[in-house]
């Protein structure tokens, strides 16, 4: 049996089922928030250095994970909207960008929480910390270039544009602590080697990582029903919805 | 010119002016977003010596010299070619440690000590427990006995 997906790139059908997936995308997002808060607070050991302050960690590095990952995601679907002129990419490009700027300045704000204690200062501009504070403005610019469009489509085109241009940024936020002295320490985890942290701790860490997806899908969906039913409002489908939703 | 070639063309051109303009960024970056010098190459000479600049490396074994009664404290930053000795007087973080990373901003005076007004601690990505720490110390020091005698 084969699926037609394109029946989903359609805003109408599109809406309905981003209702019937929301609601699992919540509770998942809940439970996998309580297990990893749970094992990063309560079960993981404490650090040999840094003792019980690292424990920020379980939050700081899915939140720097997610800023960048979102990034990366808003600038394909935005490229494919203006590519192929399908309007659903490009509501979802905006749908993600809030998010996407919320986990930036969460990593921001708890690394400097981190940074304090640790290494004695709440800022410095090294390449990571100063990258990651250019990506927060990268999302701000994009959401504030949409919103000064009135045209829908031209608001589209516009941040388009900005966020293909500022992916360039990605790579470099990654690699800035291999190509620059920085401050900031290199990845415990990455793709080439082995992790640099107790089992434990780094379980807790992917757990809430997990929690920070299913979160970042559900608002993703919510966001992008709204932004539907705003630009579709003129449509009969959606004039019958609210008559429906009227008679309820 | 065809409307289909000058888009493309336009595509081109941005592109291109895209790829110049972040050529250009890294290049900038590579020279200015070094945040810190390594003691080598403060000795060979590549660190801004006449202007601040911060220094870092690992807080050499057995320099840490306490001021009794102040603040003061006297440390060696080496990346185990060369050390760079430091004075610097305020509250050290908590992770300043000898054989730990460490990143040292001030200026080099005259008789060549590095007069720091800011120290800051440079961790590495390792976590583990306290126990499991302990049991690589004294894996290494049994490895470094074996291979003595």
């Amino acid at each position: 049996m084969a699926i037609n997906w394109f029946k989903y790139s359609s805003p109408a059908s599109f809406y309905s089922l981003a209702g019937k997936m929301i609601p699992i995308f919540v509770i998942a997002a809940t439970i996998f928030l309580i297990a990893g808060l749970y094992i990063g607070f309560f079960v993981a050991p404490t650090d040999f250095q840094q003792g019980e302050a690292y424990r920020i960690i379980f939050i700081h590095v899915p939140a720097a994970w997610m800023s960048m990952f979102l990034y990366v995601v808003m600038a394909f679907w935005a490229g494919i909207g203006l590519a192929f002129n399908t309007r659903l990419s490009s509501m979802v490009a905006t749908a993600i960008a809030p998010t996407g700027a919320m986990f930036t300045f969460l990593a921001l704000w708890t690394g400097s929480l981190w940074g304090k204690p640790m290494w004695g200062t709440w800022w410095v501009w090294d390449a990571r910390l100063t990258s990651e504070l250019i990506l927060l403005f990268l999302y701000i610019g994009f959401m504030s270039l949409q919103a000064a469009i009135d045209d829908p489509r031209r608001a589209d085109k516009a941040g388009a544009i900005l966020a293909l241009v500022g992916v360039i940024n990605i790579p470099i936020i990654y690699f800035s602590v291999q190509w620059w002295n920085t401050l900031h320490q290199g990845a415990s985890v990455s793709l080439n080697q082995s992790p640099t942290m107790a089992t434990t701790m780094l379980w807790g860490m992917l757990i809430m990582a997990l929690a920070s997806w299913m979160y970042s899908i559900a608002m993703t969906l919510m966001r992008t029903r709204v932004i539907i039913l705003e630009r579709e409002s003129h449509t009969a489908w959606v004039s019958e919805l609210h008559q429906k939703e009227i008679a309820r | 010119m065809k409307p289909r070639h000058k888009k493309l063309a336009f595509i081109t051109l941005g592109l291109s002016a895209l790829a110049v303009a972040a050529t250009l960024v890294l290049n900038a970056f590579q020279s200015n977003l070094v945040f810190f010098f390594s003691p080598s190459q403060v000795v060979a000479k590549e660190a801004p010596i006449d202007k601040r600049f911060r220094i870092g490396g690992l807080v050499e074994e057995g320099s840490i010299q306490r001021h009794e009664g102040g603040l003061m404290v006297n440390f060696a930053v080496t990346d185990s070619a060369e050390s760079i000795p430091v004075t610097y007087t305020g509250i050290l973080p908590d992770l300043f440690k000898e054989g730990k990373g460490v990143v040292a901003q001030g200026k080099i005076a005259a008789n060549g000590i590095f007069e720091a007004d800011e120290v800051l601690a440079k961790h590495d990505e390792n976590y583990m427990p306290p126990e499991a720490a302990m049991a690589l110390e004294q894996a290494a020091k049994a490895q470094q006995t074996s291979l003595t005698q």
